[in-house]
């Protein structure tokens, strides 16, 4: 029994990280890739890690296993918004059917600032001049 | 039990195609979010190796060395995205 479900567990973790793959491989632009590879690739790689946890049926190998899956669950994630974020600012094109960039107008890639910071904050040069006052 | 082996056997034949296939973007790239993006699914990939060679051979100890992976995998991609966001010198645009 214990074999079974431990197959069926790795042969479903390791489908759903051939589809991330296929994902990345196939999606238009770098938002649409992290979209398939950060969720199916943390479904997949916990699943798998499940499927040990499932084999070897021992309390400290479960921990480790358990461990694993949370720190992947915790960290995808933040990974991925880094990624997704850092992307944006670089400026990578977005894919042409996107209908949604309410940052679009709004960020100056020069300074690195949003619209609504520059409004409360001083500019560069107002600061130079109260510097020289 | 002929089952697990099979499924182990499939596992690894699975992992390996996914493996290329993610290799294909990694060096197509266009951009460097992208090889970043690719060189996270690959070290998930890699987690998920382990995982399964820790069924075949039956050692449990495979599972730290998954851990570690999973740990330096994060960093790598906070580096990579930090890297980017400050600026740092780069050759694919």
């Amino acid at each position: 029994m214990i074999e079974w479900i431990t197959a069926l567990l790795l042969l479903l973790g390791s489908l759903l990280m051939l589809l991330a793959a296929l994902g990345a491989l196939r999606m238009p632009d770098l938002l649409t890739r992290m979209h398939a590879t950060t969720k199916a690739g943390a479904l997949g790689g916990g699943t798998m890690v499940v499927a040990v946890a499932v084999f070897f049926d021992d309390g400290a190998v479960t921990a480790r296993a358990l461990a694993i899956v949370a720190f992947i669950i915790l960290t995808a994630p933040v990974a991925a918004h880094l990624i997704g974020r850092a992307g944006y600012f670089v400026g990578i094109p977005l894919w042409e059917g996107t209908l949604k960039d309410e940052l679009k107008g709004r960020y100056d890639p020069e300074t690195h600032t949003l619209a609504s910071e520059e409004a409360k904050r001083p500019t560069p040069t107002e600061e130079r001049k109260h510097d020289r006052d | 039990m002929p089952i697990l082996d099979w499924a182990v056997n499939a596992t690894f034949v699975i992992l390996s195609l996914a493996l290329v296939i993610i290799f294909i973007r990694l060096i197509k790239g266009p951009s460097l979010p992208d090889r970043v993006v690719a060189l996270e699914l690959i070290a998930s990939l890699t987690v998920g190796f382990i995982a399964t060679h820790a069924v075949a051979t039956g050692m449990a100890n495979f599972l730290d060395v998954a851990v570690v992976l999973a740990l330096t995998a994060f960093l790598a991609a906070v580096g990579f995205a930090r890297y980017l966001e400050k600026g740092g010198y780069r050759s694919d645009d």
